[in-house]
């Protein structure tokens, strides 16, 4: 596989002529748009990685006049901080993915469903909304955007629950088929679109999709914005070209000593140090929505699991058993062992169950709690155990 | 406990009386009073030609509508990984021993209310708190301290 290196990126911050982008989307037609976007090869960056031309091009061959677009800001996996300081930076950029989403796909109503911890950045959000909507009446377009704030509910940021919790109820994933594209918010053929999906999508119209089809690799196109915290001297927020190795990624921003680094958040992957040069991040390898926590040889990975076990055992919605019961029980497992009350092979039970989990859980949560369960216990079973 | 009078019709006519209209009317209760009573609840119920059970049922799903007494500030200390690494321990038994109460109470006065809560987006500068709806982060015991006190009046 060709090796990108480590390059960065100046593509979601970059201050543009809004208006023109716009104009020059409003003089496409609605394929035209799309077919960009297909060109492109983006696909969401809100972790599952699904084509955002195609979601678009499903949603837009639905026939109901009633559509909407959804920006996901509910930004919840632990370690993922980017899109707060897109929205902070570059709002209108936001607003103006959305509604060339809205042109694609003939909506003419948008909402931004934006997490309870970020409403301090409301009042300046209202005030970029504001002027952006004046912006769009000036030259007679006919879409506007709503905020909806989410009350401390990681589970609302999956897509389902999202639209259950606008709707005011509880944010409880609904079952799959039917998708969004056909039945989402309200029941209204819906895209749901991470806020950093928008900004590309606006970069691939501003930039043409052939420039942006220039980055990253087969698998996964294009550069992302990082959020990168834990053992590193330059904690922060990187926009990176895709297809780097976890090596190269260490060699810029790790302190020297860096024995692992969590890729994907709590619902991600654990990289051990004699993986890094193997694993790219990327569809190819570890995906990742942004959250890249490093760990130095001082760090328990023992407690690195707890913690985001218990983090999934108090998340969890509670609508399924295998996820409800099985957080519980992996939590209570890993306790176990360490305290010495169950045996070391009793890790392999708890493996088994992770497994199960993936297959039985209703929803991206309870199907990926394994993938760090397994991740750690794998490559790090001395420290589960002693 | 706070009185309901008005409150709940107002938001009614602001927000509207529909399913959707709920999460705004809760939150917007919250951001006043900081906790759901059983009265505003049966109230909110009542506009919305819902039952209570529904209006519990969906408050209690969500962390931030809580329906127990919460004081006039509630602080939430991030417990995620990042923080814990970075001294989430020390801002905790530091804002125990000024506030005189443990993760979980309220201060007699109903000023303080000290809560746990999972990352809350600001990683690169743990570790963070909540304040209401205001982040604190790159705190030390120091530092905790100084904005708590801002609180205290
Ligand atoms: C438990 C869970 C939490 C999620 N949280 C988020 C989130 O905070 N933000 C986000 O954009 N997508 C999140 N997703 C993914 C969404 O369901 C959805 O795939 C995404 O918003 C689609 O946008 P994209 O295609 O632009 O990535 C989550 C999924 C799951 C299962
Ligand atoms: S997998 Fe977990 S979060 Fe998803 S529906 Fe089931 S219980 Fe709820
Ligand atoms: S871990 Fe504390 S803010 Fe993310």
């Amino acid at each position: 596989m060709k090796n990108k290196g480590l390059t960065k990126v100046d593509l979601i911050f970059e201050s543009i002529d809004i208006m023109k982008v716009m104009k020059k989307a409003f003089e496409m037609t609605s394929d035209e748009i799309i077919q960009q976007i297909l060109e492109s090869g983006l696909k969401g960056r809100g972790g599952a990685g699904f084509p955002t031309g195609l979601k678009w091009k499903y949603t837009a061959a639905e026939k109901d006049p009633e559509k909407y677009i959804v920006c996901n800001a509910d930004e919840g996996e632990p370690g993922t901080f980017k899109d707060r300081e897109i929205l902070d930076k570059v709002a209108s950029k936001v607003y103006a993915g959305m509604t060339i989403a809205g042109k694609a796909m003939g909506a003419r109503k948008g909402f931004i469903y934006l997490r309870g911890e970020y409403r301090f950045l409301l009042p300046q959000l209202f005030v970029e909304l504001h002027k952006f909507h004046k912006l769009i009446n000036e030259i007679g377009y006919d879409f506007s955007i709503e905020y909806r704030m989410g009350s401390g509910a990681y589970i609302c940021g999956e897509e389902s629950a999202l639209f259950e919790s606008i709707e005011g109820f509880r944010g409880e994933p609904r079952n799959k088929p039917p998708y969004p594209t056909v039945s989402g918010l309200f029941s209204k053929p819906t895209s749901i679109n991470n806020v950093e999906t928008l900004v590309t999508a606006v970069m691939i119209i501003e930039k043409g999709a052939n420039e942006y089809f220039k980055l990253g690799t087969k698998d996964s196109r294009g550069s992302k914005v990082f959020s990168i915290s834990g053992d590193t001297p330059i904690p922060g927020i990187f926009e990176l070209e895709l297809g780097m190795t976890v090596q190269e990624f260490v060699n810029e921003f790790g302190d020297g000593d860096t024995k692992a680094v969590q890729v994907g958040g709590a619902s991600g992957f654990c990289v051990p140090r004699k993986k890094f040069g193997e694993t790219i991040i990327g569809f190819e390898g570890v995906p990742t929505g942004g959250s890249m926590k490093l760990f130095n040889s001082s760090r328990s990975m023992y407690n690195l699991l707890h913690n985001y076990l218990d983090f999934f055992a108090e998340e969890s919605c509670g609508q399924c058993t295998p996820c409800r019961v099985g957080c519980q029980q992996l939590l209570k497992g890993v306790e176990k062992v360490k305290k010495g009350e169950a045996k070391s092979t009793y890790l392999n039970e708890l493996v088994k169950l992770a497994d199960t989990m993936k297959v039985a859980s209703k929803c991206g949560l309870g199907q990926s709690v394994g993938n760090a369960f397994k991740s750690i216990v794998e490559n790090f079973r001395e420290e589960i155990i002693y | 406990m706070y009185q309901t009078g008005n409150m709940v019709k107002e938001l009614a006519e602001k927000h509207g009386r529909k399913r959707e209209s709920l999460m705004p009317i809760l939150q917007e209760i919250v951001r006043k009073h900081n906790y759901l009573t059983d009265d505003v609840m049966v109230a909110v119920a009542t506009e919305l030609d819902i039952s209570a059970a529904e209006v519990y049922g969906t408050a209690s799903f969500y962390t931030f509508l809580d329906t127990q007494e919460r004081g006039k500030n509630v602080i939430r200390v991030c417990k995620t990984i990042t923080c814990s690494m970075k001294g989430k321990n020390d801002i905790v038994s530091t804002l125990e021993d000024i506030l005189k109460i443990k993760v979980g109470e309220t201060t007699p006065d109903k000023m303080f209310t000290l809560l746990e809560t999972n990352c809350i987006g600001w990683c690169h500068k743990a570790p963070a708190i909540l304040i209401n709806d205001m982040p604190y982060t790159d705190l030390t015991p120091e530092t905790v301290i100084d904005v708590v006190k801002g609180y205290m009046r």
